[in-house]
């Protein structure tokens, strides 16, 4: 292993956030989850909130692929092995903030399926253990397979890669349909028992993915021999901005639907935009990300600002951090707010959710940076096995 | 038959298998106790043997002897034959004195302090509105009940003929009783609170600590799927007193009534008193247009 010394400080910066998450995941499971801001009134809360906007990340990820073969943005192979490296680190992350959700994580071997009692298919969460741990095999297989066959110095068998892709693409709606589906099916919280959900979970997934790709993207062609086109990524900030337009106007549909009906079931919405009885934690949050979520838009529509790299990439990280609060936070919470029989208790997550949540990043941050680690030099054609070396300029 | 027992056994040992597996890269079981062994691999309620069931609950007596110095009795009793309980509430005679809710807390051995779990929720609603729960009251404390201008509802869990709760379990860890009771399986649930989510009527509660309860205010007449000692960070919720109903006794809520509001009795039995009240009253449930069929009947005897 060599790299530059800016990446042992990543490298070092991320394991120290990873180390910190850990004790205080220990504390939460000497303590229990009163460690957390979590109570029965609010009974998800930050975890579940990164949970559901991850999925969507990995879901995105690999739609990237779409555009990627339809406006033949080069090297077609280099975007699909990262993006589906993306897509299972965020997996794996995904899949890391439910098990640190877990009261009893000793025992999640229930949910192995014949080994345990997994309640398929009336669950829609066993459903989701199934299709997440089935979508992190698939964006493992791909980009593994790609990446051997050209260390040995042969071109991957597209007979073998294609279908997998091909599956992979319905796979990623799928993971994010039934993550929606698990809110949506929920009479009890007339909040998530909305069949737009689905619907508006993956474009507010085609705002968050593709802004985070285009960011990464920039750092790989910095730090490799990748030439990734800038017309490429101005192609995927257009399609950032079509996505952000249905992902606002199915967010206002929601609202016009609630307010002009003014039902009770109104109660959540209004909680979150603008406050309920005085009860109004959500309100500056969720506005921040409806502004931040506008200026995006706007950013990515108008082709001066999209294609400046500085004003591009401002977008993306509005994007970022606007999808995050609309989808995580400002999703999962107002659901149980007011509960079922009325009653207001506000959320605000505590520093040990927010470590660990931290950590959860900094590992899924640390896995892609060694996939990126082994894969890049792969790619380039730096790393191959020494039988097939035809420059010794480099050896790992 | 053969082929069958057969299946069982390959299912088992591939259960064996795995769970050593994992345990392998879990736990290091290997220098655990043989009890904390035991208990990792517990099977499900429903799918132990009678002679399993006798084991397991051997060990927790001894484990909660260990643990609270006292001797419990656990009973695995099962569904009375031709019963289905159902619950009957007086809305007419509630005054809100939230007795119901400190005698369920003791007998159902649920934890006293940091924090207090309840299973019951009293309501003070204004006189006026009853289904719009939105302006609930659920922390009402004046100096006397009842109040001029309230009344009060409690409640509890409804045990769905449908439970959206059971529903969504991903790993079977909860289930409706042929009596219809709703019950967990504290030694199966992962905690992963998505029952709590489905639940319409804030039925269920969570041990988001280990429970504080001392050492003289246990009830140590206990059934394996209701007031036995929990653990931290598993779900929890009313079973209508299921250690008491299926041998013959009322629900501690009932007993403890002053008013008489709470009324109790086999739904299949015509002559019951729940029966009367259901012909005879006009009753009413909780969120009707939800499908979830409860089994808790509210009506105004006045």
């Amino acid at each position: 292993m060599s790299g530059p010394r800016s990446y042992y400080a990543w490298c070092l910066l991320l394991l120290f956030f990873i180390i910190l998450g850990l004790k205080y995941y220990i504390q939460q499971l000497d303590e229990g989850l009163i460690a957390t801001h979590m109570r029965d009134e609010v009974s998800w809360g930050l975890y579940i909130s990164n949970f559901t906007y991850l999925v969507g990340v990995a879901a995105a990820a690999v739609l990237l692929v779409i555009p990627a073969y339809i406006y033949h943005f080069k090297p077609i192979k280099e975007i699909v092995v990262i993006g589906e490296l993306w897509a299972a680190s965020s997996i794996i992350m995904a899949l890391l903030f439910v098990f640190v959700d877990l009261g009893r994580p000793d025992r999640f071997w229930h949910l192995i399926p014949v080994v345990g009692w997994l309640a398929f298919p009336q669950s829609l969460l066993a459903w989701d253990v199934l299709v997440l741990n089935g979508y992190l095999l698939l964006n493992i297989i791909v980009p593994v397979y790609i990446l051997v066959k050209l260390y040995y110095g042969r071109e991957p068998n597209p007979r073998f890669v294609i279908p997998l892709v091909l599956i992979s693409i319905p796979w990623a709606v799928g993971i994010h349909t039934v993550t929606a589906f698990l809110y949506n099916g929920l009479a009890a919280r007339p909040f998530w028992n909305a069949s737009i959900l689905a619907p508006r979970f993956l474009a507010s997934a085609f705002c968050s993915g593709p802004a985070m790709v285009i960011l990464m993207f920039q750092v790989i062609r910095k730090i490799s021999s990748f030439k990734i086109e800038d017309s490429a990524l101005f192609k995927i900030a257009e399609l950032i901005a079509y996505a952000m337009f249905l992902n606002l106007f199915l967010l206002a549909a929601e609202a016009f639907k609630e307010y002009y009906s003014g039902t009770i079931h109104l109660a959540s919405l209004r909680y979150l935009l603008q406050g309920l009885d005085g009860h109004n934690t959500l309100v500056p949050w969720i506005w921040t990300a409806i502004s931040f979520n506008l200026a995006a838009f706007f950013i990515f529509l108008l082709p001066r600002t999209r294609r400046w790299l500085p004003t591009l990439n401002l977008g993306c990280l509005l994007t970022i951090v606007g999808v995050w609060i609309e989808k995580g936070p400002g999703f999962v919470v107002p659901g149980f707010i007011p509960g079922p029989l009325g009653e207001m208790y506000e959320y605000m997550p505590n520093h040990v959710e927010l470590f660990v949540s931290l950590g959860i990043w900094a590992l899924g941050l640390l896995i892609f940076t060694l996939f990126m680690k082994v894969a890049i030099p792969i790619e380039e054609g730096n790393f191959v096995h020494t039988r097939y070396q035809k420059d010794k300029r480099f050896s790992p | 038959m053969a082929d069958k027992e057969k299946k069982v056994s390959r299912r088992e040992f591939l259960r064996l298998a795995g769970a050593v597996g994992l345990s392998g890269l879990t736990f290091p079981l290997a220098s655990c106790s043989k009890q904390a062994r035991e208990e990792f691999f517990q099977k499900h309620f429903l799918e132990m043997t009678e002679e399993e069931k006798k084991r397991t609950i051997k060990r927790l007596e001894d484990n909660y002897r260990a643990k609270f110095g006292k001797q419990f009795e656990i009973s695995t009793k099962g569904a009375v034959p031709n019963t289905l309980w159902g619950y009957g509430l007086d809305l007419s005679r509630c005054i809100g004195c939230r007795r119901c809710v400190y005698a369920c807390v003791e007998e159902n051995n649920l934890s006293r302090r940091d924090p207090q779990v309840q299973w019951i929720r009293v309501l003070r609603l204004r006189k006026g509105s009853m289904i719009n729960l939105e302006k609930a009251d659920h922390y009402y404390n004046p100096p006397e009940v009842p109040e001029p201008d309230f009344i009060y509802m409690p409640v509890q869990c409804q045990q769905c003929e449908n439970p959206p709760c059971v529903k969504v379990c991903p790993v079977h860890a909860t289930w409706k009783e042929p009596d219809g009771l709703v019950v967990v399986d504290y030694n199966w649930c992962i905690g992963c609170r998505y029952c709590m989510a489905a639940c319409p009527y804030r039925g269920r509660v969570f041990n988001w600590a280990e429970p504080k309860v001392g050492s003289d205010e246990w009830n140590t007449n206990v059934h394996y799927l209701g007031n036995r000692p929990r653990s931290k960070n598993v779900v929890d919720k009313c079973t209508y007193c299921i250690q008491r109903v299926r041998s013959g006794r009322y629900p501690a809520c009932v007993e403890a009534c002053p008013t008489g509001t709470r009324k109790f009795g086999n739904l299949l039995d015509p002559k019951s008193e729940i029966r009367y009240l259901i012909d005879k009253k006009r009753v009413f449930r909780l969120k009707e247009d939800l499908n979830t069929e409860p089994k808790f009947y509210y009506f105004f005897a006045e």
